[in-house]
């Protein structure tokens, strides 16, 4: 089974990197590109057939590892 | 005094570490690779600098589960103390074993220059060497040394006297200034810059030496 797993900085949390991005973008030409965040983009497969349980699964590994809870929100896609 | 130094997949200030240490104790620690599961008796264990796992996911996050850290929990645990060095430190936030997180440098440089620190709480296991120094000078070299946690924890570290080392001049955007904190218990110390680059006249000055002075003459005293 396959899955995505989304990281975003959460709101409020300033990202530095998002804003040099946008800097670029606007040193390119591109106008009126306004909160540009950086995340990061997860994929994988998974040794199970239920969906439910393969999202309790990576639940616990972004948990555990994927994500800092500290400062990081997640969102998870199971492809089936 | 008996020091372990926790050796990652690109650890590169393991070494000085070790130097620092038998400099001001006389006594070589022992160097334990990140796979071993088991600690030897000590009184100070190291999380040294460097790019643990090319600071892949993010910086600490692979070396904070590696199969070494169980025992570095127990043992911290324990009452044993614990210093991490830059990322060092960046892996004890990882590891739960300071609060917050160190995010990418607010100016997106790599910093690399001397830096000077307020001694914000002298009253520590690691910080009796500094007693008579408001100001101490250590170097920073880091690309992820931007402290950040939640008011609520910031206020804490704060009104507890956590906040250990204050940068007089903030290279990276830190929350409060801050450069190095202590857990509650007072034996888990994080800090970015590094004592263990500054233990001789030679490379640029001796701070360094005197901090890790004062960490040796307490566990002795103790």
């Amino acid at each position: 089974m396959k899955a995505k797993v989304h990281i975003r900085l959460k709101q409020g949390v300033l990202d530095p990197q998002g804003k040099a991005i946008e800097g670029a973008l606007s040193g390119l030409g591109f106008d009126g590109v306004d909160n540009v965040r950086q995340g990061k983009f997860i994929e994988l497969e998974i040794n199970e057939s239920d969906p439910a349980k393969a999202r309790t699964q990576i639940e616990a590994m972004c948990q555990k590892l994927l994500a800092n809870p500290v400062m990081e929100n997640y969102d998870i896609e199971v492809l089936g | 005094m008996k020091t372990a130094i926790i050796v990652f997949p690109a650890s590169n200030c393991d070494r000085d570490a070790a130097v620092a240490i038998e400099q001001v104790s006389g006594k070589k620690p022992t160097m334990v690779w990140h796979q071993e599961t088991a600690l030897p008796d000590v009184d100070l264990i190291i999380l040294p600098g460097g790019f643990s796992y090319g600071d892949y996911l993010r910086s600490g996050a692979m070396a904070a589960r590696s199969p070494i850290m169980a025992a570095v929990k127990q043992k911290a645990e324990a009452g044993v103390k614990l210093l991490g060095i830059c990322n060092g430190f960046q892996i004890l936030t990882e590891a739960g074993l300071l609060p917050g997180a160190l995010m990418r440098n607010a100016g997106l440089d790599f910093v690399c220059k001397m830096q000077t620190l307020a001694v914000a709480n002298p009253d520590t296991p690691f910080t009796r060497g500094l007693k008579n120094k408001a100001y101490v000078d250590f170097p920073v070299a880091h690309h992820d040394g931007n402290y950040m946690a939640d008011e609520k924890t910031l206020e804490r570290l704060e009104g507890e006297g956590q906040v250990v080392f204050r940068y007089v001049d903030n290279p990276n955007g830190s929350a409060r200034n801050i450069a190095g904190i202590i857990n509650e218990r007072g034996n888990v110390l994080g800090m970015m810059p590094h004592p263990e680059r500054v233990i001789a006249p030679p490379l640029g000055g001796t701070d360094g030496a005197e901090f890790f002075k004062g960490i040796v003459e307490g566990a002795q005293n103790a």
